[in-house]
């Protein structure tokens, strides 16, 4: 029987299943992070475990750090403490730690890749919603709790129920001004945050294909805000060209053997899915949120919606709330709002290429006045590379703040965050009450219409500026 | 992990949809390394005001929620993040299920590791269960877990799907982590046996 890329790394990893009960998944790689670890290893002390396969976890520090040099010191007791017992959880266990001072921390989501730890086929878990991002280079990559973290160190094992497949069909090609974030936004908005629960996402097509990892990459994190488990992309040239000499991906008559083994991932001709969305990219405009959650997003020319137009109670209640929460009026246009603050980074947008982009706008450009501007690569990596290219001298020139690798603004737990009230566009995944500041009022959106903001002050179409 | 076979208590309902673990525990309070005293920051942003005193027009303000133990909440709870600091909030406060139509999928397994009962009913339910919140706030809803079953105050009964594993995990007390470690020797196989 034909099988999807999602059978086939399911199938080769179940380790065993009894009747009535989930799968035993065998997990290839776990990543591990400060904030949702701690309570697993106080878990293994107190039965007395020991961590199973220590080389199959990696940790990195990304939530609470500051994004200030690494060599001031930490001023929040709580976030210093975090980072001691993360530490000394895997200074204790065996563990592998991207610690403060390496020059390869970074988001979790950012290092994996980076460092070639995340292949093809494999299976990838971490605390974190956002692992569906390593789902780019077609492995089966999700987000698990603490208890969950527990049982991976424990036994490099999960219990899993085999989740549903979707695919996900993106036809034709984006145009000028747009990107992966624009696609994903799009969808989202088209099947609503709980559009994917219960599933897993296979993005295909056309529009995918033509896509750069670090665009795929981008597409892939933000599945799980469509509700979905994980996302998956076929490996193709473009997954083979990028993990090519990376640190820890396979190399000589190995890397042969790899490259012959993904070959063989792909979904086969007929392989059938539970359900199928279709998307074309060629019909998208640039995309932004209005709302609290981000499948409240449009098309950058379009107008809030309005409440009394909508049938459902439930969701005129929801949009009302929304609304309320963000300021903002049915029917008013979205182009011309201005903004107070503008935030490109987190692990949808904080790449090289991201960086590129809107260092592209910045340039010969200067922030507006009163507007307050973040750039935040994903990692230590990023950040040197950005820095060879000058790409920093283009944000610092341009009075934008050029920081050290972490989660910053996205999450608001490490120091970045908004005022009540203000309004930022950011290039992070979520836009939810509260999650970038208390009161903080968030619009997403893809680096380049980030950027565009940053330096007209308010909501701008990019397009009119790439002219 | 905390057993689950019956209860009876009252409900305080927050008929939102697709509330997200951001507000079920604001990202502020996850910079504990261990998981008692979360209740205290349970919706901490819709429940207090910036200088920490109560937001009285907050479900959990109000007199005839105190003390309830089943939250009654809309479409899509607890979507968002894997913070498992989301179901222990939930615990920590009080409560030990979760009526929606639906939840999201990490939530989902995250409360059933701790004890916390996610109960799905149909839309139809939902609304009869919104209205009795509304015109008997203090009346007590039973769960039988074994039965499957949720009893409103007037005597109607609905049965509410669960997956057998996670039942008799609940009904028993069985945490998963113990039953994964009986498969060792499968996994010590599955790992001799890969490339
Ligand atoms: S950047 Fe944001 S979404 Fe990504 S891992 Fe960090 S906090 Fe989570």
């Amino acid at each position: 029987m034909p099988q999807t890329l999602f059978d086939k790394i399911w199938s080769r990893h179940v380790v065993a299943q009894e009747p009535e009960a989930p799968a035993v998944l065998y997990i290839d790689l776990h990543l591990i992070h400060e904030v949702t670890s701690p309570q697993a290893f106080t878990g293994l002390r107190a039965r007395g475990l020991r961590v199973r396969r220590p080389g199959q976890t990696v940790a990195t520090l990304d939530h609470s750090i500051p994004t200030f040099s690494p060599d001031l010191p930490i001023l929040d007791d709580l976030a210093a403490k975090q980072i001691q017992v993360m530490e000394a959880n895997c200074a204790e266990f065996g563990l592998r730690l991207y610690g403060l001072h390496s020059p390869n921390r970074g988001i979790v989501h950012v290092i994996g890749p980076e460092l070639g730890l995340t292949q093809p086929g494999m299976t990838i878990v971490c605390g974190d919603s956002h692992t569906s991002t390593h789902g780019a280079f077609g492995a089966l990559a999700f987000g698990i709790g603490t208890s969950e973290v527990e049982m991976v160190l424990a036994t490099q094992c999960l219990l899993q129920r085999q989740p549903r497949t979707c695919a996900v069909q993106v036809d034709g090609q984006l145009g000028p001004g747009l990107s992966s974030k624009d696609i994903i936004l799009a969808l989202i908005a088209k099947i609503g945050v709980g559009g994917g629960t219960g599933h897993v996402f296979e993005y295909t097509g056309p529009a995918i294909r033509a896509l750069t990892m670090e665009q795929r990459m981008t597409i892939c994190n933000m599945s799980i805000e469509g509700g979905a488990r994980a996302g998956l992309i076929a490996p193709d040239e473009t997954t083979f060209e990028y993990l090519a000499g990376r640190e820890f991906a396979p190399s000589g008559a190995d890397w042969e053997a790899a490259v012959a083994r993904w070959r063989q991932l792909p979904s086969d001709p007929g392989a059938a899915y539970d359900k199928t969305v279709t998307l074309d990219a060629s019909a998208l405009e640039p995309m932004i949120t209005y709302g609290t959650n981000p499948g409240m997003g449009l098309p950058i020319t379009g107008r809030v919606p309005d409440p009394d137009a909508l049938g459902d109670a439930n969701q005129k209640l929801a949009l009302d709330k929304a609304l309320k929460y963000m300021g903002l009026r049915p029917g008013q246009p979205l182009l011309g709002q201005p903004v107070d603050v503008v935030f490109i980074g987190s692990c949808t947008n904080s790449r090289l290429s991201d960086l590129r982009q809107a260092a592209a706008l910045f340039k010969g450009r200067k922030v507006a006045p009163n507007v307050r501007v973040l750039v935040v690569p994903g990692s230590q990596v990023v950040k040197r590379q950005a820095e060879a290219e000058g790409l920093d001298k283009i944000f610092l020139e341009a009075g934008a703040d050029w920081r050290y690798a972490g989660c910053s603004m996205c999450i608001a737990m490490n120091g970045d965050q908004l005022q009540p009230g203000q309004y930022a566009v950011s290039t992070s995944n979520r836009n939810f009450e509260g999650r970038q500041g208390k009161g903080g009022r968030t619009f997403l959106a893809s680096p380049l219409t980030a950027a565009a903001a940053a330096v007209t002050g308010r909501i701008t179409d990019v397009r009119t500026l790439l002219a | 992990m905390a057993q689950f076979t019956t209860l009876t208590a009252r409900l305080a309902a927050l008929p939102i949809n697709d509330i997200d673990t951001d507000q079920i525990i604001p990202a502020r309070f996850l910079k504990v390394t261990d998981k008692a005293g979360l209740g205290a920051a349970l919706f901490a942003d819709w429940r207090y005001h910036a200088d920490g005193s109560p937001k009285t027009d907050f479900v959990l303000n109000q007199p005839a929620a105190q003390g309830a133990q089943i939250l009654l909440a809309g479409d899509n709870f607890g979507c968002g993040s894997s913070r498992e600091h989301a179901p222990w909030a939930l615990t920590g406060y009080g409560f030990r299920a979760v009526v929606s139509t639906s939840f999201a999928d990490i939530f989902r397994s995250n409360a059933l590791k701790n004890g916390l009962l996610p109960v799905v009913v149909d839309a139809a339910t939902h609304a009869e269960l919104l209205d009795l919140a509304e015109e008997a706030p203090t009346a007590a809803l039973t769960v039988d877990l074994a039965a499957q079953t949720l009893t409103l105050p007037g005597g109607h009964t609905v049965t509410f799907p669960i997956d057998g594993f996670s039942k008799t995990c609940l009904l028993k007390g069985v945490d998963e982590l113990g039953y994964l470690l009986g498969f060792a020797d499968q996994i010590a196989a599955y790992e001799a046996a890969r490339p």
